[in-house]
Formats: C-alpha cells, sequence, structure tokens
C-alpha cells in the first residue's frame, strides 16, 4: 500500500499528473494555482520531462496542443480568467480531437473578481466555453485525494475520447492540506494514438492534426462525430457520490468544495432526526442526470447548494422526476461570502 | 518646502500593497512629480494598467484611472487615447503584464506610435503571484518556477520598444530617484509613443532567491549597473559589460497615429477634428 501524505490539493495534481505520465506541462503564473507550475518545474526535470512557462495562457494552450498532437500526455493549469484565454484553444482541441488536461482552480469573477472560492465558471466548463458547439469532459474534486485521483483518470479519459479534460475545481480544494494516498497509475486499456503526428515515414498515410472541414458535408459529419462521442460519455462516464440518500426525504445537491460543507450540515440534520442526503455530480459533464432521476423517484425534495447564483440547478432541474419540487441556495463569490455548516443547515431546515 | 504628493493620492486607498523595500513607492513619486510639473489636470489625465503588482498604482492617484485585464493595458489605452486625443495617456505596469501576456500589445502599441506614455517598472519577477520568472528574468537566475535557474534569455524593454517602433524610449533606476520625473516629463511631452522602463526591485520574491541579502544590495546593485548614455560614450566596450544604459535612450519625431487617423478621416470625405 502506499504511504500517506498530508499535501495541498494543488500539489495532489502535480503529482497525479507525474504518475499519470504526463511529462509536458504548459502554463503562466496565476493565483490560486500556482502551486502547481511551481511543482511541476521542479519535478519534471528530474524525470527528462519539460516544463515551459508560456508568454500567456493563450500561448500555454497551444502548446499543449502542439504537444498532444505528437501523442505525449501534456497539461496545463490556470484560474478563471486565464481559462477564459485557453478557450480558444480548447476550441481548437475539441474540433481536432486532440486529448489534453486543463486544471481550472476557479476564482471569482466576472472580469478580475477576486481570488475567493468560486463555482461560478459551471456555465463556462460544462457547456463549452469556447466557440462552436462542443463539450469537454468535466470533473469536479471535493477533496485532495480526489484531486489526485481524478486528474489521473482525467489523463484516462481525455486519450480514450481524443478529447480535453477539465478538472474543475477551487482555491478550498486547491489550497488546503489533507491526506493523499498517491495511488499508482491504474493499467487502463487506452485506444492506440494512430492519430499522431510523428514525421512522415515512407509509405505511410500522411497525418493530420485539423479541424477545418471545407469539403461538402464534411463539417456536419465531424460535428455529428463529436456529438456521438458525448452520447457515449453520457452513456458511460458519469460518476457521483450518494452519501445517505436511501431514506431521504430532502437531497441536498452540491459539487466541489461546497458539498464538504453540505456534508457537514447534513450529518447535522441526521443528529436532528431528519432524512436528508447528499447528491454530488462528480463528473459535471457528463452531468448524471440518472442518478437525480432515480434518487427523485421517492424523494421529491432537492436542495441545489452553488458557490455562485444558480448555474448547476438548470442541469438539476432538467434531470429530475417531474413531481420533483427543486431549490436553490446560492452564495456568489467574494471575500467571506464561504458559508459555513450552520448556515445550510437552516436551509435544510426551511426546505425539509 | 517638502513636495505635497497628497494632492494627487487617494487617501482612502492608502495603505498600498506593496512589500517593505519595493521600488514601486518610488516610481509612483516620481510620475507624481512630473504630474505637477507639467500641470497635468486630474479630469484630462488617464492612467491605465493591466494586473500585477505595478500595476495597482493607478488605484492610489486621484486622476482618471482604469485597472484592466492582465497585459490589455496597452490596448485598452488605444481605445481611450483614439476617443479622447486631447486626454494624456500614462500606462503603468511591470515586466510581466508588459512583455509577456502584453508582449504583442506592447510592440504594436510601439509601433502605431500612438501619443501614450509607458512606464514600465522592470523588476524581473512576477511579484504578485508569487515569484515566477518573466521575460527579463536574468538567464540561469532563479524564481519559483525555475528552482535549476531560467533557461530563458531576457528581453531587453528598451531595445525591444526601440525596434518595435516606439519614438522616445528612455530607462531609469529605482535608486536613481532624482532622475525617474525628468524622463516621464520628457516622455509625456514627446508627441508619440513613449516607454520609460524603470529597473526595480523585488525583494520579496526576485532578491532572497538569487541571494541579495537586503533591499540596500539590491539597490547599490542598480547604482552600480547604470551608466548615463553621455558617460558611456567615452566608455569602451569592456568598461560597459554588464552596464545598463541610462537616460534618453532613443527620440525621434516621426507622425503620431491619432493625428495620422485625422489625415484618413479627410481622405475619406470625414470632418477632422
Amino acid at each position: 500500500m502506499s504511504q500517506r501524505l498530508f499535501v495541498k490539493g494543488n500539489e495532489a495534481v502535480a503529482m497525479a499528473a507525474i504518475e499519470a505520465g504526463c511529462r509536458y506541462y504548459f502554463g503562466y503564473p496565476i493565483t490560486p494555482q500556482s502551486d502547481i507550475p511551481e511543482y511541476l518545474s521542479r519535478e519534471l526535470p528530474k524525470l527528462n520531462g519539460e516544463f515551459i512557462q508560456a508568454e500567456s495562457e493563450v500561448g500555454a494552450i497551444n502548446m499543449l496542443l502542439g504537444a498532444s498532437a505528437t501523442g505525449v500526455r501534456a497539461m496545463t493549469s490556470s484560474s478563471s480568467p486565464g481559462i477564459s484565454l485557453k478557450q480558444e484553444g480548447i476550441s481548437y482541441m475539441a474540433g481536432s480531437e486532440l486529448p489534453g488536461v486543463i486544471v481550472n482552480i476557479s476564482r471569482s469573477g466576472p472580469g478580475l473578481g477576486g481570488i475567493d472560492a468560486s463555482q461560478a465558471d459551471y456555465w463556462q466548463s460544462v457547456k463549452g466555453g469556447g466557440h462552436g458547439g462542443y463539450h469537454i469532459i468535466v470533473l469536479a474534486p471535493a477533496s485532495v485525494q480526489e484531486m489526485y485521483d481524478l486528474t489521473m483518470l482525467a489523463f484516462d479519459l481525455a486519450d480514450i475520447y481524443r478529447t480535453p479534460v477539465m478538472v474543475l475545481a477551487d482555491s478550498v480544494v486547491g489550497q488546503m492540506k489533507e491526506a493523499l494516498v498517491p495511488n499508482p497509475r491504474p493499467e487502463t486499456t487506452l485506444p492506440e494514438k494512430d492519430w499522431v503526428v510523428r514525421g512522415r515515414k515512407e509509405g505511410t498515410e500522411q497525418k493530420i492534426v485539423k479541424s477545418l472541414f471545407l469539403g461538402d458535408g464534411e463539417l456536419e459529419a465531424h460535428n455529428w462525430k463529436l456529438h456521438g462521442k458525448y452520447d457515449v460519455m453520457r452513456e458511460k462516464e458519469c460518476r457521483q457520490e450518494l452519501f445517505m440518500t436511501e431514506d431521504a426525504q430532502l437531497i441536498v445537491t452540491a459539487f466541489g468544495s461546497v458539498a464538504r460543507i453540505a456534508k457537514t450540515a447534513i450529518l447535522t440534520a441526521r443528529e436532528a432526526g431528519m432524512k436528508v442526503g447528499l447528491l454530488r455530480p462528480i463528473t459535471l459533464f457528463p452531468f448524471p442526470t440518472q442518478a437525480y432521476r432515480d434518487v427523485t423517484g421517492q424523494c421529491k425534495k432537492i436542495l441545489d447548494i452553488e458557490l455562485n447564483n444558480g448555474q448547476m440547478v438548470e442541469d438539476v432541474r432538467l434531470s429530475v422526476a417531474r413531481d420533483a419540487e427543486v431549490h436553490f441556495y446560492g452564495r456568489p463569490p467574494g471575500a467571506g461570502s464561504l458559508p459555513v455548516p450552520e448556515e445550510l443547515f437552516e436551509q435544510i431546515k426551511k426546505y425539509y | 518646502m517638502a513636495f505635497d504628493y497628497e494632492k494627487y493620492i487617494r487617501p482612502g486607498k492608502l495603505p498600498h500593497i506593496w512589500c517593505p523595500g519595493c521600488g514601486h513607492g518610488i516610481v509612483m513619486k516620481g510620475m507624481i512629480r512630473a504630474m505637477d510639473t507639467l500641470g497635468l489636470e486630474k479630469n484630462n489625465t488617464a492612467i491605465v494598467s493591466g494586473i500585477g503588482c505595478a500595476s495597482r498604482l493607478p488605484g492610489y492617484i486621484d486622476c482618471c484611472t482604469l485597472h484592466t485585464a492582465h497585459g490589455r493595458a496597452a490596448a485598452f489605452a488605444t481605445g481611450v487615447k483614439l476617443a479622447k486625443p486631447e486626454m494624456t495617456v500614462i500606462l503603468v505596469g511591470g515586466d510581466g503584464d508588459g512583455t509577456a501576456i502584453g508582449g504583442n500589445h506592447f510592440i504594436h502599441a510601439c509601433r502605431r506610435n500612438i501619443d501614450m506614455t509607458y512606464i514600465i517598472m522592470n523588476n524581473y519577477i512576477y511579484g504578485m503571484t508569487g515569484g515566477q520568472f518573466s521575460p527579463t528574468t536574468p538567464h540561469m537566475h532563479k524564481a519559483s518556477t525555475t528552482p535549476y535557474g531560467n533557461p530563458d534569455p531576457s528581453f531587453d524593454i528598451a531595445k525591444l520598444a526601440i525596434g518595435a517602433g516606439a519614438t522616445f524610449v528612455a530607462r531609469g533606476t529605482a535608486f536613481h530617484a532624482n532622475q525617474i520625473d525628468k524622463l516621464i516629463v520628457e516622455a509625456i511631452q514627446h508627441k508619440g509613443f513613449s516607454v520609460v522602463e524603470i529597473l526595480d526591485d523585488c525583494p520579496t520574491t526576485y532578491g532572497r532567491r538569487n541571494k541579495f541579502k537586503s533591499v540596500i544590495e539590491m539597490m547599490n546593485r542598480l547604482k552600480e549597473v547604470a551608466v548615463p548614455v553621455k558617460a558611456a560614450e567615452k566608455m569602451t566596450p569592456e568598461q560597459l559589460a554588464g552596464k545598463v544604459l541610462t537616460g534618453i535612450l532613443y527620440k525621434e519625431d516621426k507622425p503620431e497615429y491619432c493625428s495620422e487617423y485625422q489625415k484618413v478621416i479627410e481622405r475619406a470625405g470625414g470632418a477632422a477634428r
């Protein structure tokens, strides 16, 4: 068994990337994710890997695009304003079907906003933040252990589906220190990367990485192909945590950091004899629609809690059984706006 | 009587965020003295910045101040100047903001020769995010993301500005405090895009990683490496090795962008200003 370490969430991301075989990192300084590039600038050269601090986030995502086209595992990380800059490249990666891992240790907005923990990038992340109608897989860790495990998973999912995968967390999860068991890389069967650009050999077919399709019907077919992949993801890759939902009369739903706070409030409610549970989506795209449908077969009250003004709640409303009622409690980001368990317990009492 | 800085300061915004020993405050005072010398009106002076420690400066000054996105100050200011050519537009920022993420905007502002003054506080590091290396961090020096030394060659901001077409380029240092306002006065008076690079220090995130024992040592280094352009004329290449020229490095009279655009308006049959 691996030893237990006491590390930051951001460090766990970097450790998982290395264990996953990622040897190329491209980034640009921004708070609160700088631990990731700092860790990788120290560790990658020891493994013959390379670290580049790009001239901007636009530079970094395009470097990732280039490295990925050669078949290596590569990543970038940033925080909300920087992720906005990367959207152009993410759209090109989605269009060119290039794998890659993008970590967003999100902060508050809009605009410059602040560096406080925020979940206001939900829409941007799950609805396709760039132009052109695509999705990327979005994983939402709620602990340091999950920062590690889901980053590892992100590299596999990226290779399996030839897609960018985002790990979406915030400064609570990124900066928090917790125990971590750095599990070894699982043995996943991955498709052969027969599409990579490696230099043309005599007698072999030319490899082209592109997102431009000008032939009659080509782009339409390409779009249907991409959306076919998204359907497969919806079928196979949904992940969620169910906590005390079996007998629940009210189910709280929340992702990432705020789900941790909600869990404490749920335990308080249980002590008070209230049957309350938690449904925590781990994949935000694909959204675990079926899990919501299932739990609302018997529990008709859902309380959605987010660190924003209400974004995931739209997907929750689309997913629950028709006769279920969905309530929302949100704390838009800002200094001092992280809710405490007592505050969430009050909300549970209100809707129970 | 001591110079009254307070008339240009927003008292409610102090204390500033800069660390003890940081040279940004020296540059801000120089800039205020320059504004006073020129008698700039607060309501007719726009001070534009991007993101970073140096970019916090406009927040403390009681003018029309605009805090924009990282690296975008030059583009933002171009919009201000085009719409309000009668305003004095001053950009302030650091080396990372101006020459990494803002590099493209920077060189194109130089190329257009639009009448603005860009004060770049070059402290060789990304201070605000904790000390990552910037495009001006010296080769093989240490930063939080170059723990084994920086493999990148560094930019010479003044040469970059000259090469890109800026028509006034000067360099000073945070040590030579009395020169700063003089350089800024000339830069603002120059009709065209003017760049004033101030070599600065960051004891917190650059100095401590690169064996500078104190702020005084960092300031002494600025004193030692700086050679005024006039003095340099009498020095041999050997004597100039490792030195940095200060003063007005380049000055040229060239058509200014806003004026040139008036000609375009005339050609198009419009009513020029």
